[in-house]
């Protein structure tokens, strides 16, 4: 893509995503006290991981069953409480092995 | 209320993240050069952008020659979410946390970065913020530039296995907090059916962006959590420490 053209658009998409981020953090400057928003804002990381995550996640891979597999996998292993490393390397693991198994399968 | 000021414990928490972001940022990498463009614009769009999402939707439109309005609106729609969690994050720094060092943690203020961070149950010095931000920022820039130059060269097999990784991650991120919280729990699952209805009944999936439906679904989730599920009391939360 040509460089001048490149550089406004990527101006403009960098500027908006920064100050979406860093204008609510640098102008709440107190500690909330009602109850209410401290509830909401406590409850909106895990809404929205939970929103991102399904059902994107089944489309995550080139198979259904192996995002399936995979998931089931970060389940299990996250509910034991296995460290985000973990989790994310033996889900991409597990996804790898069936769809070896898949192809190896197919042919 | 303790307050986390370590540079190095901040680097070690971001280490997981940087993993993942090298996955993602390696898959964007490998897409946003077979879009058409250079690989130091694929490097310069992650490095300024520090944003998946974001950016995924955002270079079709750099491609289709789409106006600034459309880039610029659709940018807000899909990272307003992070406001959410810059305001949230905001409650949780201690007192070093000077004006400018927000300026800057901001800049690398991404939801795994936010979950991570925001799960620590302490208060959040600048040293760790420094430690935790710089980690995930150089897997993201460095994944992007692996993927540019070298995408084509991996088996599609080993780039499939890797599209998981993020969303293994934030499953990584919630399910501890909701086997212990009940209403965490729930709130997770309610948030799970929106995010449901808004992919798969047609109507809104044709007329709601997937940025827009993330907002609209993580803030009825909350909202109702909020009222049915509130905090307890601050000087109760202050005591044991948690939640």
């Amino acid at each position: 893509m040509e460089p001048l053209k490149f550089l406004v658009y990527l101006l403009v998409m960098a500027g908006v995503t920064y100050l979406v981020r860093m204008l609510p953090m640098v102008l709440v400057r107190k500690k909330i006290k009602n109850t209410f928003i401290r509830s909401f804002l406590y409850y909106v990381p895990y809404a929205v991981l939970s929103v991102m995550t399904i059902p994107a996640i089944f489309y995550s891979t080139s198979y259904l069953v192996s995002a399936i597999i995979g998931f089931a996998v970060a389940l299990v292993l996250s509910y034991l409480n296995r460290s985000l490393l973990t989790v994310a390397a033996s889900a991409c693991g597990a996804v790898l092995v069936v769809e070896l198994v898949m192809t190896y399968l197919i042919k | 209320m303790r307050e986390q000021n370590n540079f190095l414990a901040g680097i070690r928490d971001g280490f997981p993240i940087c993993l993942g972001y090298l996955s993602v940022a390696f898959a964007f990498g490998i897409t946003a050069v077979n879009s058409g463009l250079d690989i130091w614009q694929a490097v310069l769009i992650s490095m300024l952008n520090v944003t998946s999402a974001g950016q995924l939707a955002g270079v079709p439109i750099m491609i289709a020659g789409g106006t600034l309005i459309e880039l610029g609106a659709t940018q807000l729609i899909i990272n307003l979410r992070y406001s959410l969690m810059s305001i949230s994050l905001s409650q949780k720094f201690g007192k070093s946390m000077r004006l400018v060092d927000k300026f800057l943690v901001s800049f690398v203020n991404t939801d795994e970065v936010f979950a991570v961070s925001s799960s620590k149950g302490m208060d959040l010095g600048r040293r760790y913020m420094y430690g935790i931000t710089l980690t995930p920022f150089l897997g993201w820039t460095l994944g992007t530039l692996l993927g540019a130059v070298a995408g084509n060269i991996l088996p599609e097999i080993v780039i499939s296995a890797l599209g998981i990784a993020i969303y293994a991650m934030f499953v990584a991120i919630v399910t501890p907090v909701a086997r212990k919280e009940r209403p965490v729990l729930f709130c997770s699952l309610c948030a799970i059916a929106l995010s449901c209805v808004f992919h798969y009944v047609p109507f809104l999936k044709n007329h709601i962006s997937s940025g827009f439906a993330i907002i609209i679904c993580t803030i009825i989730a909350s909202v109702i959590f909020a009222i049915a599920f509130p905090l307890p009391k601050e000087e109760e939360v202050d005591d044991n420490g948690t939640t």
